[in-house]
């Protein structure tokens, strides 16, 4: 119990120190200790796989990502400009309107029936527990194969449309590859200027 | 199971709250990004509390599926950051209007 406000308490400080900070890498050390300290709330609710795989796959993977997209885009010739940083005249009634939609979700959550909570019925030392990988992997691979199947076409999409968007030419890239050819390598500057549609001077 | 439900369903709440902030009122393409993945967690987090209290494996796999699509979701999205920034060195979310109609 005392783990759980322990984690409670981190979780939300570090969810508020992730979207108030000025910069992005700032950003992606909250979320950092946020989805850790999920994984760590993942295991007081039995589901040690999924802590497991939050660590893997958000903290080592997705965090990885926006860190790289965060250091090539700041570390060019040109700043990363956000311009005018937030939306003062936006931000009272969004905080407004979330605290009462938050409201009525907590009220709701407190006062309709209270969930009873089963035991597990096993020994956490039991290969085939509940949460464990054993028992999560018969259930992914014999009930749930189809979304798994489906889960894999999405990954290959999502691949495919990466390459597409933030490929060499950026959108379109297929047809200005030839017109990229003919001319040669040029700065990053005059490239942007390219893809806006004026004409490039050499 | 050491805290009732409602604890885990409204600090679920709470961490879906602060992330619709983080979306609404940031405008740097990359925090926004982020404050999505907030959201997704604390979806996670409700999945894998009902999931506990009635013993069941479908909500695992359910958060399982969700971390999947937002790990493809933060790959994208990043994608179309850059390509933005390759565009123009503002990146500010308000002038990107190309697909506006």
């Amino acid at each position: 119990m005392i783990g759980f406000w322990i984690l409670s308490v981190v979780l939300i400080a570090s969810a508020v120190f992730c979207i108030t900070a000025k910069k992005p890498v700032y950003s992606v050390v909250g979320l950092l200790a946020n989805f850790i300290a999920l994984a760590a709330m993942y295991l007081t609710l039995q589901a040690e796989f999924l802590a497991v795989m939050q660590i893997v796959v958000y903290s080592g993977a997705i965090l990885i990502l926006f860190v790289f997209v965060i250091a090539l885009l700041s570390s060019g010739v040109r700043p990363f400009d956000v311009g005018p940083d937030k939306a003062p005249r936006i931000a009272i009634p969004a905080i407004l309107f979330g605290v009462v939609a938050l409201g009525i979700i907590v009220v709701t959550a407190i006062r309709s029936n209270p969930v009873v909570v089963k035991p597990t019925g096993q020994d956490t030392g039991d290969a085939f527990a509940f949460g464990s990988v054993a028992n999560f992997g018969s259930a992914l691979f014999t009930t749930n194969l189809l979304p798994f199947e489906v889960t894999a076409f999405i990954l290959m999409v999502a691949i495919v449309g990466v390459v597409l968007i933030a490929g060499d030419e950026g959108p379109g890239g297929v047809v200005r590859r030839k017109k990229k050819r003919a001319i040669e390598r040029e700065p990053i500057l005059r490239r942007a200027q390219d893809d806006r549609g004026r004409k490039v001077t050499r | 199971m050491s805290a009732p439900v409602d604890n885990y369903i409204a600090l679920s709440a709470v961490l879906f709250f602060i992330g619709v902030v983080g979306v609404i009122v940031r405008r740097n393409p990359l925090i926004m990004l982020m404050s999505i993945e907030l959201l997704f967690n604390a979806a996670n987090l409700a999945l894998v509390t009902y999931a506990r209290a009635w013993v069941n494996n479908a909500g695992h796999i359910f958060a399982f599926l969700v971390i999947t699509v937002a790990a493809a979701e933060a790959a994208i999205g990043l994608a179309i950051v850059a390509v933005t920034f390759r565009r123009s060195p503002r990146v500010d979310v308000d002038e990107v209007a190309t697909l506006k109609g």
